[in-house]
């Protein structure tokens, strides 16, 4: 694989996780205080380094085989169930992710915590916070490098990858104080949830032992029958909703007869 | 102790199994056939995991919606 579609899947991955650290963050930084949130911030990132400094060498040490069995079906029911969600969320039957929202809903509960100094942190509050969502989302775009970059043999692609959606958000995070909430952050991981689904796919099978047919370029196919199944399961779902609520509004509307009438 | 490892492992499965188990069933399911038929039958199915990856986004797509439409 060239390394430009590994740095550009693995950006638009990052990114949506990114953005999802970077609303906990300031729901923290803006309503707490910064310096707890920082520190919360610090903290996770070293459990990360911990991690990536553990898990990376061992997993380099797997042969290719096996680690394509491994990554590829847990790429696979990983981002299967976010595709799950995306179509879900597409189709009306559970609610979009709204970043603004979403900020509005952390930022009403941090004002509400009381503020209580523990283990040399001023405010626990604000550390438990942005700890969690950093080391949350941050696992993600761990596992996304990890598995991409050892698959492809190109890491340091992976890498850049990451590191340019990390950077781009926070930048962008700093310059508008506020959730990136104009980001289409639902399509964004409606696109990464069929890109990351073909390629566990791909992976996984390549791991159980078949041979793709035009070896590496059967993801060009691969990706477009992910996008069109998904998309005829979008349209699907949609028609289903419409009619459902078509024919619910028929019984509602008989009752209301029934009700008003003579 | 209990409640950390308990968290500790609800965290794991929910990051990577999610909402749905059976769609992780039916992936790991469908990796142990397509080995089965490399390995044993000498049959390349690179198409067996795509269907069932298809199979299993319906079929949860299908129950996820069951009865809210």
């Amino acid at each position: 694989m060239n390394a430009l579609p590994l740095v550009l899947t693995v950006f638009v991955a990052c990114a949506v996780e990114a953005i999802e650290a970077l609303t906990i963050v300031l729901a923290a930084g803006l309503t707490r205080q910064w310096r707890s949130t920082f520190q919360g911030m610090a903290a996770a990132l070293l459990v990360l380094a911990a991690i990536v400094g553990v898990l990376g060498p061992t997993i380099t040490l797997l042969p290719l085989t096996a680690l394509r069995l491994v990554v590829g079906a847990l790429l696979a029911i990983f981002r299967l169930q976010w595709l799950r969600k995306a179509i879900l969320r597409a189709t009306g039957h559970k609610a979009l992710h709204d970043e603004a929202s979403a900020y509005l809903r952390e930022v009403a509960a941090a004002k509400a915590a009381p503020e209580v100094a523990k283990r040399g942190v001023s405010d626990w509050y604000a550390f438990t916070l942005a700890f969690k969502g950093v080391l949350l989302e941050g696992l993600e775009v761990v596992f996304i490098v990890i598995t991409f970059g050892d698959n492809q043999r190109n890491l340091g692609a992976a890498v850049v990858g990451a590191a340019i959606a990390v950077v781009v958000v926070t930048v962008t995070g700093i310059a508008v104080r506020a959730p990136l909430a104009k980001v289409p952050e639902n399509a964004l991981k409606f696109l990464v949830g069929i890109m990351l689904t073909s390629f566990g796919t791909f992976w996984g099978a390549e791991g159980a032992g078949v041979r793709w047919p035009g070896n590496d370029a059967a993801l060009l196919v691969l990706v477009p029958v992910v996008a069109i199944v998904s998309l005829a399961c979008t349209a699907w779902l949609r028609r289903a909703r419409r009619s459902g609520g078509a024919a619910g509004s028929a019984v509602q509307a008989s009752v209301s007869e029934g009700v008003s009438g003579p | 102790m209990m409640r950390a490892l308990k968290s500790f492992g609800a965290f794991w499965y929910d990051f990577v199994i999610g909402d749905d188990w059976q769609v992780a069933a039916l992936v790991v399911a469908a990796l142990a056939v397509t080995a089965l038929l490399v390995h044993v039958a000498r049959v390349n199915a690179w198409w067996l995991l795509p269907v069932c990856a298809f199979a299993a986004l319906v079929w949860s797509l299908r129950r996820a919606t069951a009865g809210k439409s």
